[in-house]
């Protein structure tokens, strides 16, 4: 779908209009890094452009840093991992490692920063996984609130959800492909995450859109030319009419998406490029609006 | 470079794996559709909410039930069903309640459990409960032996390999009943277990809150009766994975990434020492490589065949843009051939219709089914 590199693209764009930004991968596939070109950031602010910051939120580690900051004494925090109940727990709890992932982007997302040294950010971008898993992802505050009826935790979930849904401060946008699965599951999950997750989505990108670089009459007359010839001009005319095909396909399923979903749709252009780094995912940076 | 029938001779099991976004229910639709067209019963199983399969196979709704899809769908498209194709979508929810009446001791355990509010909230959202509950349906398809060979869909993981680890989580989550012997601090396993666990303890329920901890104690309680028949079934679906009549295909696209994905995943497979059956590489740009001349000579040529030199400078580019990608899927599926030491990449062309109909997985069928020397012809065809 190109989720990592609209992600990207939305960090560069925020850090050229001087927000200071970070990207948080939840997957540690380390593809932001990847796209820069980078070593692995691990669970680490690591700058990867001027103002744009990326880190691979890892579940054990977020899960270490907040026992700290709950207990504020390391030795105790040592004590408490080194102990079998706290490992079976950890390992069994269903969902925990969601909702300390989802803990960490609120705190990296605090203008007042829990961990030490940490620096406030304008913008927190995240890669969340998924369709499929993606909500119940989101949804994992909201579950473990209403486990835990009273309590810390159940006091620190209403408030991971409220991050989530509050409109004023945190946007939702579905990155789409156009092509007719895709295009059903995106105005799926836009139902959903306003039914199951309280969220309504702010923008649909569609991505991957192929240039309209022939009319139909230009289609008409390579194809014919494509019949009658041979080599390599046979090749580049039938490379042409396919082009003209997909992108008249494309542009059914991007009519569709418009009238699927009620988020406004932003177009992406197909880059021919053999692998999409950061200039690509600049040139994409300076689409968006 | 063989054909899915020959990697598929002789298995009971098909496990389609990959990341999302590789066309990875297509790929597993088109298979069993295939497998069933040569004569044999097989249903098709995905977990993806997401309704892909039944979309792809023409169907309105698929249940947890296997159901029989109507051969007449697929004559319309020039393939005769001399077997039968069904197909199911895996409730992962009923799954677990199927899998917790069937293990349960008595009824009295089985309904503490499924009226357990946590295990109400989680027994779907259960992180790898749905890799789990595949497996399992997977295995009590293949135990009842209603068909000749199962194809699943593995779902869209964020992490491809979240299955493979699928067991030994619930495993885990089923061995939390420890908590319960630690939430009695005066009882002989906590004296056991020292002075230790009881400081954790009292640390932990300062953290979590000492009702959450109760209820969490209670739900993994509530499982206590039914840990050895989850960790004898856990290992026998284990070890029906490992069958040497199981395959998996690893699916995958020509981009670098899941390329790289591919790989990642096969060494996985390798090590869990996983039958990996071969690699399907899906919308691929075939290469017009015998062609490639100069650009500046096709944009003559053009031009003279055309007599509009605009229209020929665009269909030069496009091209040449074309021939990039198609380059590029070259050189990332040799990469992938050589780090799997495998000439089993089947690799199926970018179709120029997007593949979300019948239609559209019987042109997939063409590539995935195809002899040697039928695909010689195909990629001459595309050139």
């Amino acid at each position: 779908m190109g989720k990592t590199t609209i992600a990207v693209a939305l960090g560069l764009r925020a850090a050229e209009e001087g927000k200071r930004t970070i990207v948080c991968e939840v997957s540690s596939q380390e593809n932001a890094s990847r796209i820069f070109e980078h070593t692995e950031v691990g669970f680490h602010e690591v700058e990867m452009a001027e103002n744009l910051w990326s880190i691979s939120i890892d579940p054990d580690e977020s899960m270490r840093e907040y026992v700290l900051l709950q207990l504020k004494v390391r030795a105790m925090r040592d004590m408490l991992f080194r102990s079998r109940i706290f490992s079976y727990l950890a390992a069994a709890t269903p969902g925990l490692k969601e909702l300390v992932t989802i803990g960490k982007i609120w705190e990296l997302a605090q203008l007042d920063r829990k961990v030490k040294k940490g620096r406030k950010y304008d913008l927190v971008i995240v890669d969340a996984p998924a369709t499929g898993h993606g909500i119940g992802f989101l949804q994992t505050p909201r579950t473990f609130a209403s486990i835990a009826r009273v309590g810390p935790i159940h006091s620190q979930a209403q408030q991971l959800d409220r991050l989530i849904t509050d409109q004023a401060h945190t946007g939702t946008a579905i990155v789409a492909l156009p092509e007719e699965m895709p295009v059903n599951e995106s105005a799926a999950l836009e139902q959903e995450l306003r039914s199951e997750v309280g969220v309504a989505v702010d923008r649909v990108y569609l991505n991957g859109l192929y240039p309209e670089r022939f009319s139909r009459e230009e289609a008409a007359r390579l194809a014919e030319l494509a019949d009658g010839e041979n080599g390599i001009v046979r090749a580049a005319a039938r490379a042409a009419t396919s082009e003209h095909g997909r992108a008249r396909s494309q542009r059914a399923q991007l009519a569709r998406l418009r009238r699927r979903v009620e988020a406004p749709v932003k177009t992406l252009p197909f880059l021919f490029e053999p692998e999409l780094g950061v200039e690509a995912a600049q040139r994409l940076a300076r689409r968006l609006t | 470079m063989p054909a899915v029938d020959e990697i598929l001779e002789g298995k009971d099991i098909c496990i389609c794996a990959g990341s999302g976004g590789v066309g990875k229910t297509t790929a597993a639709a088109a298979i069993a559709t295939g497998m069933a067209a040569r004569g044999l019963r097989v249903c098709v199983l995905t977990i993806d909410p997401a309704k892909r399969l039944a979309d792809s196979l023409g169907l309105r709704e698929l249940g947890n039930e296997a159901t029989k899809v109507d051969p007449a769908l697929f004559e319309r498209h020039g393939i005769e069903m001399k077997g039968e194709l069904w197909a199911m979508m895996l409730d992962a929810k009923a799954t677990f309640d199927e899998l917790v009446a069937r293990q349960a001791p008595d009824e009295e355990s089985r309904d503490r459990v499924l009226d357990n509010r946590i295990y109400q909230q989680i027994s779907s959202a259960l992180a790898g409960s749905q890799e789990y509950m595949a497996m399992e349906k997977l295995f009590e398809l293949h135990t009842e032996g209603r068909f000749d060979l199962l194809v699943l869909d593995t779902p869209p993981s964020r992490n491809a390999l979240d299955f493979l680890d699928a067991p030994r989580r619930l495993t885990q989550f089923i061995e939390g009943r420890s908590l319960r012997v630690f939430m009695r601090p005066t009882g002989l396993a906590a004296r056991v277990a020292g002075r230790g666990a009881s400081v954790a303890l009292s640390v932990l329920k300062r953290i979590v809150g000492f009702d959450l901890l109760a209820d969490l104690a209670e739900f993994f309680g509530a499982f206590s009766g039914m840990v050895d028949g989850f960790q004898a079934r856990a290992k026998r679906v284990n070890s029906l994975l490992a069958d040497p009549h199981t395959c998996f295909l690893v699916v995958c696209g020509p981009q670098g990434e899941p390329i790289d994905e591919a790989v990642y995943f096969h060494r996985k497979l390798v090590e869990a020492k996983l039958p990996f059956g071969g690699v399907i590489v899906n919308k691929v740009h075939y290469p017009a490589e015998r062609l490639r001349g100069d650009g500046a000579d096709l944009e003559a040529t053009l031009t003279e065949r055309l007599d509009d030199a605009d229209l020929a400078r665009r269909v030069a580019e496009n091209f040449s843009d074309y021939q990039a990608l198609a380059e590029r899927d070259a050189r990332n599926i040799e990469h992938l051939a050589t780090e799997l030491h495998t000439k089993g990449v089947i690799r199926v062309p970018y179709l120029d219709e997007d593949v979300h109909d019948l239609g559209g997985l019987a042109e997939i069928n063409r590539y995935l089914f195809a002899s040697s020397e039928q695909r010689i012809e195909i990629a001459a065809g595309r050139a």
